[in-house]
């Protein structure tokens, strides 16, 4: 039943699960803010993606930097102007916010570009070794995702930038006496956080047909992934993207896809309650 | 215990009663559309006030509240369907979403903050998901018919009229009784600080979970009352994840944790964006969006808290400053 086609799909999908949660989980961890306009940046960037596609002719590999870009600066200007004003308010408040500003958002998205469904067609063949078949366009959005992911990773833990960062996640209180300023941190990680949405919108945009209703798709997926690996750190989003892609996959041979996705949140909840920092995450450690 | 009541809030009884007299006049007033309009007000009145025990209280960010209504809802159906009279799969629908907060609580609210509302929101997606694909019992992704009430249209949204406000009303009841008693006062404390409440010989675990029990009840007997209102009920439209979100915005756009805020959020809520809804067809969850913002930056403490009295002193002291 359980084959080396089926895991192997699950890690396909993980490691794209794991580029599409990270940003997610970096805000998260490191703001405390539950950000719901992630699932409509990813769309966004798809949608940029097939715009650089089908008026430029660009491949969507090569636009990636720039769309990625763009929303580092969109990122950046939204938490340093809006939300940066709220940080102090209880967690519903910013709940509420960042609703109200996808709301907008979505909207957006469906005035510019209808809720027709689109794809970036590339057609690149598939490999075949022994009984497994890939699909490469789909395999080189995986490699591509966790290069991504693994870039953030020496990001954070080897630039000055990165280390501010973790340092605000760690202890706010000891980095401000450190002389980081909160507020810069804040602005720049919600930045990497849309840019990383933005790379991952593209790679989708190659591998799954999309409109804006797949937002809310995969912000349901970042929360599970980000819950199941631990929050605001690299690995926890990989080990939680593997561990969605594998469960999806497999469960979705055995039961069907949509229980799939049932065994997926029960999961969720059970880690919740079990181990609430997550399958790499530290005990008291947050 | 009445001539201790503070005026403000024998002002606002007296409002409330004149707004109950003047919604069940609303067949003689207005036309079917009103009708309409008004019950859906009761509702949304009902959950508001009912998210306002968890929510605003002991200020828990409970998403479930789209769980417990879809809950109902389909509880109420699947016991009218199977052959319970109307009243009947009400109550059932009512007593089984108690049961189920009751015993999600204990395990759920051990969580805090943003854990809780993730929590939350997965039962509300675990609920959904498996409305859709329990096939045999709730009929699946294709919904589930319910029996229409004989007696004709005028008949039926009268019965429901007064169903929804009648629910209405007892939860404002409940929340009255919440509010003055020793459990309004326990969650205030957890609210404020939930392990010096402990401390302090509070139970806070007992508390939390009456209170999402309460937060329960009435919107599970309102799902089922919506159920047999439109007579067709599908897991999509009952599991809104829209619907969890905008609980809350009306209570905290009346201002949450307070006995009238959500009555007055809910009215403003309901009024706005009916207005949006109509002018602005194509962009309204836009607007329903900005309008969120807005709020968020404007009103912080919901319309409640807004200092009315010293923006009217400001204004006599300006007056009194140019006319001498």
């Amino acid at each position: 039943m359980i084959d080396l086609q089926v895991i192997l799909n699950g890690v396909v999908l993980g490691g794209l699960y794991a580029c599409v949660a990270v940003g997610f989980s970096l805000v998260w961890g490191v703001l405390n803010v539950i950000n719901l306009l992630h699932g409509s940046l990813i769309v966004l960037g798809a949608y940029l993606a097939y715009l650089a596609f089908t008026a430029l002719g660009l491949h969507p590999f090569l636009s990636l930097p720039l769309v990625a870009t763009l929303l580092l600066a969109f990122g950046y200007l939204l938490q340093r102007h809006v939300l940066n004003h709220v940080m102090t308010e209880p967690v519903l408040v910013t709940l509420v916010l960042t609703f109200g500003l996808d709301l907008l958002l979505y909207n957006a998205l469906v005035l510019g570009f209808t809720a027709t469904p689109r794809r970036i067609v590339l057609d690149l063949g598939r490999i075949e070794i022994a009984d497994v078949v890939l699909p490469v366009d789909r395999l080189a959005a995986m490699l591509l995702a966790l290069a991504l992911t693994g870039l953030l990773y020496c990001l954070l833990r080897g630039s000055r930038l990165g280390r501010a960062i973790v340092a605000v996640r760690m202890d706010r209180d000891a980095a401000i006496l450190m002389g980081i300023r909160p507020r810069d941190v804040y602005a720049v990680t919600f930045g990497i956080g849309a840019l990383m949405a933005g790379a991952a919108g593209c790679l989708i945009a190659v591998v799954f047909p999309f409109s804006p209703g797949l937002a809310e798709t995969l912000l349901g997926k970042s929360f599970v992934v980000c819950v199941l690996g631990g929050l605001g750190t690299v690995p926890g989003a990989l080990a939680g993207g593997l561990a969605l892609g594998l469960i999806e996959s497999v469960f979705g041979v055995w039961l069907g896809p949509q229980n799939a996705s049932i065994i997926a949140f029960a999961v969720l909840l059970l880690v919740l309650l079990v181990r609430p920092a997550g399958l790499v995450g530290r005990a008291g450690f947050e | 215990m009445m001539d201790r009541m503070p005026a403000r809030d024998r002002i606002g009884f007296i409002l409330v009663g004149l707004g109950a007299i003047a919604f069940a006049l609303t067949p003689w007033i207005g036309g079917n559309y009103l009708v309409r309009f008004t019950t859906s007000t009761c509702l949304f009145i009902t959950m508001a006030l009912s998210w306002n025990f968890i929510g605003g209280y002991a200020r828990y960010p409970s998403f479930a509240t789209a769980a417990f209504f879809g809950l109902g809802a389909y509880a109420g159906a699947i016991a009218q369907t199977r052959g319970l009279a109307m009243p009947g799969a009400w109550l059932f629908a009512a007593v089984f979403t108690a049961i189920f907060a009751a015993s999600l609580g204990s395990v759920i609210l051990r969580l805090r903050g943003h854990y809780f509302a993730v929590g939350s929101f997965a039962i509300v997606e675990i609920l959904r998901l498996g409305a859709s694909s329990w096939h045999g019992l709730t009929g699946g992704g294709s919904g589930l018919n319910v029996p229409i009430l004989p007696g004709g249209p005028d008949f039926a949204s009268r019965v429901f009229l007064y169903s929804m406000l009648a629910l209405a009303l007892v939860t404002f009841a409940a929340a009255i009784w919440v509010d003055r008693s020793s459990l309004g006062f326990g969650l205030r404390c957890i609210r404020q600080n939930e392990s010096a409440a402990s401390m302090l010989g509070i139970d806070v675990d007992r508390l939390k979970i009456i209170a999402f029990v309460f937060s329960a009840t009435f919107v599970g007997a309102g799902g089922a009352i919506y159920a047999s209102w439109v007579s067709y009920i599908d897991p999509t439209d009952s599991f809104q994840i829209l619907l969890t979100i905008k609980v809350p915005v009306m209570v905290l756009l009346g201002g949450a944790g307070t006995l009238f805020g959500p009555l007055i959020g809910v009215l403003a809520f309901q009024v706005l964006e009916e207005r949006i809804w109509s002018s602005f067809l194509e962009i309204h969850s836009g607007v329903l969006g900005l309008v969120i913002v807005v709020l968020v930056f404007c009103l912080p403490g919901g319309l409640l808290a807004v200092p009315y009295r010293d923006m009217f002193g400001r204004l006599s002291f300006l007056r009194r400053e140019t006319v001498p």
